[in-house]
């Protein structure tokens, strides 16, 4: 059993909190607080991106030769395709909307739940059944269309399982949309009192933002795949090029979500570094103002740019012209963030723990990520390395160097809060570090050979480009090395781990004003808001531990 | 703890007024709203750009479209509307029977419509109009010659036009009546509530948010009405 030292309790740990309040699989299936449905979440993305994981797996061993030793092209296909799926809409849109702000939401604004927990606990069914859908697509062999579903393959030349995983995504997609909802009501109606707008922390900021996304975005996917399978079974011809059906018009309804989708994992993200970057350099976020409404005009400006997907899809030269001007102005608030993350950073207080490593590591690879997206906004560059391997590792950089490392970060700032214990040190910040080294070594190449003009969606390439892609596949290893080593620790750490006191970092903010872990009604008496966010005044600073 | 064994269990535990309730009902549904405006928007999209490539065949495709029943399903609905709108107005009074009249009627209201429509898919069924391998588009001879000097317009392609009509016609129609069943379903979970005269004045938004759910299918129809049967019709 467990040792002495995890039995110790520190001074004021709570003998009843929300994971021993009550119970048996069913006080957990069951249960309608926010906090556990985000461990229910926790579980479940954390299964989806092992997972895809194992797809990536299986597409760096292939191309870790020049030849197609492995797999088929046609396996290869869909080694990719499920990888996509997989990652996109099962674990990078849900991760930290669903996990980390399902748990944090209500603690922030000091709320005892969401405004509506039974729909916050049907979400994740609906996530689990479209999850379910998706595996079945797997057992059927997988599908080949890439994540994207372009018709005419995905609705006349495909013969893979694209309905099965349709659906799934469909489904999946709805729950996206109920945790959106709720986190928009939440925010406006449930504040503590005191709690003004601007009193809100920036990750709340960026969780309503990322919010309108879902709601606004997600109900086009939905639509757009349904169409796509209605004309797979019913043969109702919507994009079917025989009737006079337009494929280019599936693009746009699909990029019309899935670009805006890239801000649904992003946004959140910059959420989480924000808080990180303020309490690991005891500063106010300087320019809280611009940062908080950076994440709004992020959301609006991403509606506006899908086009740059289609600069060589047949769109007109002048649309082209306008999506290219609009996607740059994207460049703006996210270098707002970028700029006022750093001023924060100066002449404070900076301590190297381990979320504040994912928090750097963030600045640096979305930054790279950010401006190699304004190169790609420019029809000329975006034509030449157009679906090359330049576009890969430029999405990589925003999704992996960006959405994953602040959902680490994240998850290891408030872990003492999900669950009232510490994880090893040392071993964290070790894991961070190969992360960030494995993740360079895997998609830095990958630039490099896309300007040389490497495609994407081979399974095979010439030789002179097997050097780049072996640094790429040993570092893919380190990488997965890396996100293994939480895993394990923070599974060990829920059992196991040193218990924390209430506010392990010192931190600002209502969720660390009430016991690790929370009780089930989170505070014991709702909190009455009186200061500014991050008020990190020279005698309020409290040390670590 | 504050006065809730006086509220009843209509006040859920984690708000503190009725207000704040009723606010957040609310402001959910118009945010469902929102998302189903969205959803309907996507196909829209797909028949506006439709329609401005195909003119000509879609405006001839609409004419085989029943006005008549066309017509008597949007009155039908607009009469459902109005009796949902009674029934939230009696919830709000507490008068549990009146909501229970005023949702069958919604209730019959809305099952006319749907039995029209199904006449109607039928007559498509047997006029081979319905999307597949079956479907056959035959206008007036004098139509297709028309169609063939001013546009040059084989007959094959106003058929496959013509295809792409009620492919876009049966997504539409057939989207908005699934919502109206899914509604119709949900509609039989107020009446054990409404007659034990669990509504009143503090307590009445589920069946004020299933209302604006209503309407909003409702309007959807107007839409689509005009669009499919009314535009450009010979």
């Amino acid at each position: 059993m467990s040792n002495a030292k995890s039995k110790e309790r520190p001074e004021g740990y709570p003998d009843r909190h929300y994971l021993n309040a009550a119970h048996g699989l069913k006080s957990w299936f069951l249960t309608t607080d926010h906090k556990r449905i985000g461990l229910l979440y926790l579980l479940a993305i954390t299964l989806f991106f092992f997972l895809g994981g194992a797809f990536a797996v299986l597409i760096r061993l292939e191309l870790a030769t020049p030849g197609g030793d492995l797999v088929q092209p046609e396996t290869y296909n869909r080694l990719f395709t499920m990888h996509g799926i997989v990652m996109i809409f099962f674990f990078l849109i849900p991760s930290i909307p669903a996990v980390l702000g399902n748990f944090l939401l209500p603690l922030m604004i000091g709320a005892k739940d969401v405004a509506f927990p039974r729909l916050n606990l049907a979400s994740w069914y609906v996530y689990m059944a479209g999850g379910i859908f998706t595996l079945w697509a797997l057992f059927e062999g997988g599908l080949n269309t890439g994540w994207t579903f372009y018709t005419p393959l995905s609705t006349v030349y495909s013969n893979t399982a694209v309905t099965t995983a349709g659906i799934g995504i469909f489904i999946t997609g709805f729950s996206s949309i109920l945790t959106g909802m709720n986190f928009i009501v939440t925010i406006h109606r449930m504040r503590a009192p005191g709690l003004t707008w601007f009193r809100l922390p920036l990750f709340v900021w960026s969780q309503y933002a990322t919010s309108l996304i879902q709601i606004l975005g997600t109900p086009v996917l939905a639509i757009t795949v349904l169409l796509l399978a209605l004309e797979r079974t019913l043969k109702l011809g919507i994009f079917d090029p025989a009737l006079g059906g337009d494929p280019v018009l599936f693009q746009h309804l699909f990029w019309f979500y899935s670009h805006p989708a890239v801000y649904i994992m992003i946004l959140p993200a910059m959420g989480v570094i924000s808080e990180l970057i303020a309490t690991f350099s005891r500063k106010r976020v300087f320019g809280y103002r611009f940062v908080a409404f950076a994440s709004v005009a992020i959301a609006i400006l991403g509606f506006l740019v899908w086009g740059h997907h289609l600069f060589v899809s047949g769109q007109s030269v002048y649309a082209g012209a306008v999506f290219s001007v609009l996607s740059m102005l994207v460049a703006i608030p996210s270098a707002v963030k970028v700029f006022n993350w750093t001023a924060t950073l100066y002449k404070g207080a900076v301590s190297w723990e381990t979320p504040m490593l994912y928090a750097l590591g963030f600045i640096g690879l979305f930054t790279i990520g950010g401006l190699t997206g304004v190169m790609l906004a420019t029809m000329g560059i975006d034509i030449h390395v157009h679906d090359t391997y330049f576009i890969v590792a430029h999405f990589h950089y925003i999704m992996v160097g960006g959405a994953i490392m602040g959902y680490l970060g994240g998850l290891h700032y408030w872990w003492p809060k999900i669950a009232g214990r510490l994880y090893p040190v040392f071993l964290s910040k070790f894991a961070a570090i190969i992360i960030f080294v494995g993740f360079n070594l895997t998609f830095f190449p990958q630039f490099i050979l896309g300007y040389l003009g490497m495609p994407r969606r081979y399974h095979s390439y010439p030789d002179e480009f097997q050097v780049l892609n072996v640094m790429s596949s040993a570092g893919a290893t380190i990488l997965g090395i890396g996100y293994l080593i939480p895993m394990l620790y923070f599974a060990w750490s829920m059992f196991y781990g040193k218990r924390c006191t209430q506010n392990p970092w010192g931190a600002k903010g209502l969720e660390w004003e009430t016991a690790s872990p929370p009780p089930t009604l989170n505070f014991d008496e709702i909190p009455t808001v009186t200061e500014e966010p991050y008020d990190y005044t020279p005698k309020e600073v409290q040390h670590a531990g | 703890m504050q006065a809730s064994s006086h509220h009843s269990s209509a006040l859920a535990h984690h708000f503190d007024s009725f207000e704040q309730q009723r606010e957040s009902a609310s402001l959910g549904m118009w945010l469902f709203v929102a998302q189903e405006i969205m959803f309907f928007g996507g196909i829209f999209t797909a028949y506006l750009v439709y329609r401005v490539k195909n003119p000509e065949v879609f405006a001839l495709a609409s004419s085989e479209l029943d006005l008549t029943l066309g017509g008597i399903n949007t009155v039908v609905l607009i009469l459902s509307s109005l009796t949902m709108a009674l029934a939230v107005r009696e919830a709000q009074l507490g008068r549990g029977k009146g909501v229970v009249s005023f949702l069958i009627a919604t209730l019959v209201f809305g099952g006319i419509f749907l039995g029209i429509k199904s006449v109607e898919y039928s007559a498509k069924f047997e006029h081979h109009l319905v999307p597949g391998e079956h479907f056959h588009f035959a206008p007036s001879q004098e139509e297709m010659d028309h169609l063939w000097e001013t546009k040059g317009f084989t007959p094959e392609h106003i058929d496959r036009r013509a295809e792409m009509f009620f492919s876009i016609y049966f997504a539409m129609t057939g989207l908005h009546a699934f919502h109206m069943i899914i509604g119709m379903v949900i509609l039989l979970f107020f009446f054990r509530p409404a007659w034990r005269g669990r509504y009143n004045a503090d307590y009445h938004n589920p069946i004020e948010c299933f209302g604006l759910y209503w309407h909003f299918v409702d309007i959807v129809w107007i839409f689509l009405f005009p669009m499919l049967y009314l535009i450009g019709r010979a």
